[in-house]
């Protein structure tokens, strides 16, 4: 069996994205060579500097939609004892359709590598913690990026390796793509997060939660009761099947706290909540708790957030 | 000739039930409440929708288990969907890449079947198969992509809208940063959001009716298809549990507890 790894590189911002170096630093735990795929030169010549790459796939930029990404994946998988990505989109819908066309395992949102051949992952809503063993020979894999640190972004001397052009998939294109409404820093890597719940009781108190967040430079979480309420779009939703996060501060307002929302958030280093509800469940997890008026909070820590912009 | 719609769904601890690492060092569900997975739930009823708007002829739900897990085909049946098939495993543990092998087999099968026999008056064949995105037990959601790449077909995932299209399906995802709207041409797999259909009420008399209705156990082993053995829990824990944290009065003794630096970090930056 070949022992290497191979991680599906994303480029965000202009820069090799940190859910890539997160997803590097994690397989590098396997202490088999890392080679990492990309998809266009530019984006080639920045991975080739990742601490800790061996060597960089160059892809061709035309990748439309994951059916091809598998194609490419199935074309080396035979070079790789796992493929891995961050729990993301793509790699969600790429991994486990190239693991399908190679006839190999896929595994979901690893949280931790123990040996090159044993990986840990949650199940039930993160209510178990189970580790488990890969016999198979290559293992494709999404890993979550908020349970490793980054790879260094420097340092690395890895050589380019051109990968053969496929004939990309057809049958399914891409018409069109929707950003949804999110102040400041992106969700799953901010490092506060500020989330709102049914307690919020309309969009508009949503918007204004919105508001505090991009005063505190924070991020704008959402229940998914909040999210199925209208309060908040899609992509703001935490938890079991929405994004995990792990910020240094979560902050949440008029969230009860379901086993499927703590789910997302309970690797937070500092849990606040604001709840009117002393029996609320998201007082279990909360390393600091306030039973009371969600919205005299938010306002006070409005005031405060805009006071310590001004003083600077 | 219209098509036909597969829904495969799961048997899994509801939603609402905690689960607890047993004295054997596993999930023991004896005892528990089982439900129809939520997100299969949500797919049988678009399912059920387009065969209501004319898209589809018929609605077959399937699941892959032990005969217990007719329970959860039955509640579908009273949802609506036309017949169920149980895949019996008896004592195997397929994983993901294990059930998309007998699903492909299945429709393969299906699909020949249909086509070989005139007195078979089904002989539509299936142009779409929906499921839910990921089962709330192993919360993995590998099967519709390995479906679909067996199948060769085109996929969709995370959906929270979707309608026929000239040749296939408009479907729109939640994505990483908000939605992508996808055209999928021909037959296609797509795995359902929550919110791509709210699940109708099913009704007492829906329920005695369901009774009635078709529901076939086909051996997994006369699919002949390998049902995986690559991955092995070797090991399952409770995970630690949060040091009970305590309650504040007010916002200015939760600002001294963390410190207004930590908490306003990115202020200005």
């Amino acid at each position: 069996m070949t022992m290497r790894s191979l991680v599906v590189g994303e480029w965000k911002d202009g820069a090799i994205a940190d859910a890539t170096l997160r997803v590097i630093r994690a397989v590098s735990e396997r202490g088999v060579p890392v080679d990492v795929l990309t998809f266009s030169s530019v984006m080639a010549n920045a991975a080739v500097c990742l601490d800790g790459v061996e060597r960089v796939l160059l892809a061709s930029d035309d990748v439309p939609n994951p059916e091809t990404l598998a194609a490419f994946l199935q074309h080396i998988a035979s070079d790789y004892s796992m493929i891995a990505a961050s729990h993301r989109t793509a790699g969600r819908a790429a991994l486990p359709r190239a693991a399908a066309l190679t006839g190999n395992a896929f595994l979901a949102d690893i949280t931790r590598v123990v040996t090159a051949q044993r990986f840990v992952r949650g199940l039930y809503a993160g209510s178990v913690v189970a580790t488990i063993e890969s016999t198979g020979a290559t293992l494709f894999a999404t890993i979550r990026t908020s349970s490793f640190a980054p790879a260094c972004a420097t340092g690395g001397e890895a050589s380019i390796v051109a990968l053969e052009p496929i004939a990309p998939f057809t049958a399914t294109v891409l018409i069109d793509r929707q950003a949804a409404m999110q102040d400041g820093s992106d969700l799953a890597s901010a490092s506060v997060v500020v989330a709102g719940g049914r307690g919020l009781a309309s969009k508009e108190n949503m918007d204004t939660l919105g508001t505090l967040a991009r005063n505190m430079g924070a991020a704008l979480g959402a229940s998914r009761a909040a999210v199925d309420a209208g309060y908040a779009p899609n992509a703001a939703q935490v938890g079991q099947t929405g994004k995990t996060v792990a910020p240094d501060i979560y902050l949440a307002f008029g969230i009860s706290g379901a086993i499927q929302h703590l789910a997302g958030m309970k690797d937070s280093q500092i849990i606040v909540a604001v709840n009117k509800d002393p029996d609320a469940p998201i007082f279990s997890v909360a390393d600091y708790g306030i039973v009371g008026d969600l919205f005299d909070v938010m306002g006070e820590l409005d005031a405060h957030a805009r006071a310590t912009g001004d003083a600077q | 000739m219209t098509m036909k719609i597969l829904v495969p769904v799961k048997r899994v601890v509801d939603a609402n039930v905690r689960v607890r690492i047993g004295s054997a060092g596993g999930v023991d569900t004896a005892g528990l409440k089982m439900s129809l997975n939520p997100f299969d739930e949500c797919a049988v009823e678009q399912a059920l929708r387009l065969r209501e708007a004319g898209v589809a002829s018929s609605v077959t739900v399937l699941t892959c288990g032990r005969p217990v897990c007719q329970d959860v085909l039955r509640t579908a049946l009273a949802m609506g969907a036309d017949n169920a098939v149980l895949i019996d495993t008896a004592n195997a543990s397929p994983d993901s890449l294990g059930i998309a092998r007998l699903l492909h087999a299945f429709i393969t099968a299906d699909t020949d079947t249909d086509t070989d026999t005139d007195t078979d008056t089904d002989t539509d064949a299936y142009g779409l198969v929906l499921c839910g995105k990921q089962a709330i037990d192993d919360d993995i959601g590998g099967v519709a992509a390995m479906l679909a790449a067996l199948l060769g077909w085109p996929q969709a995932l995370n959906a929270s809208a979707m309608e026929a299209a000239a040749r296939g399906w408009l479907v729109t995802c939640g994505d990483d940063a908000g939605t992508a709207t996808w055209r999928l041409d021909g037959p296609a797999v797509v795995s359902a959001d929550l919110r791509l259909a709210e699940p109708r009420r099913v009704t007492l008399p829906s329920i005695v009716k369901a009774k009635q209705k078709p529901l076939r156990t086909v051996d997994a082993s006369t699919f002949n298809v390998p049902l995986g053995t690559q991955i092995r829990i070797v090991d399952m824990a409770e995970p630690p549990v949060r040091q009970p944290g305590i309650k504040v009065a007010d916002t200015t003794a939760l600002l001294g507890a963390i410190g207004s630096g930590r908490l306003f970090q990115n202020v200005g930056a």
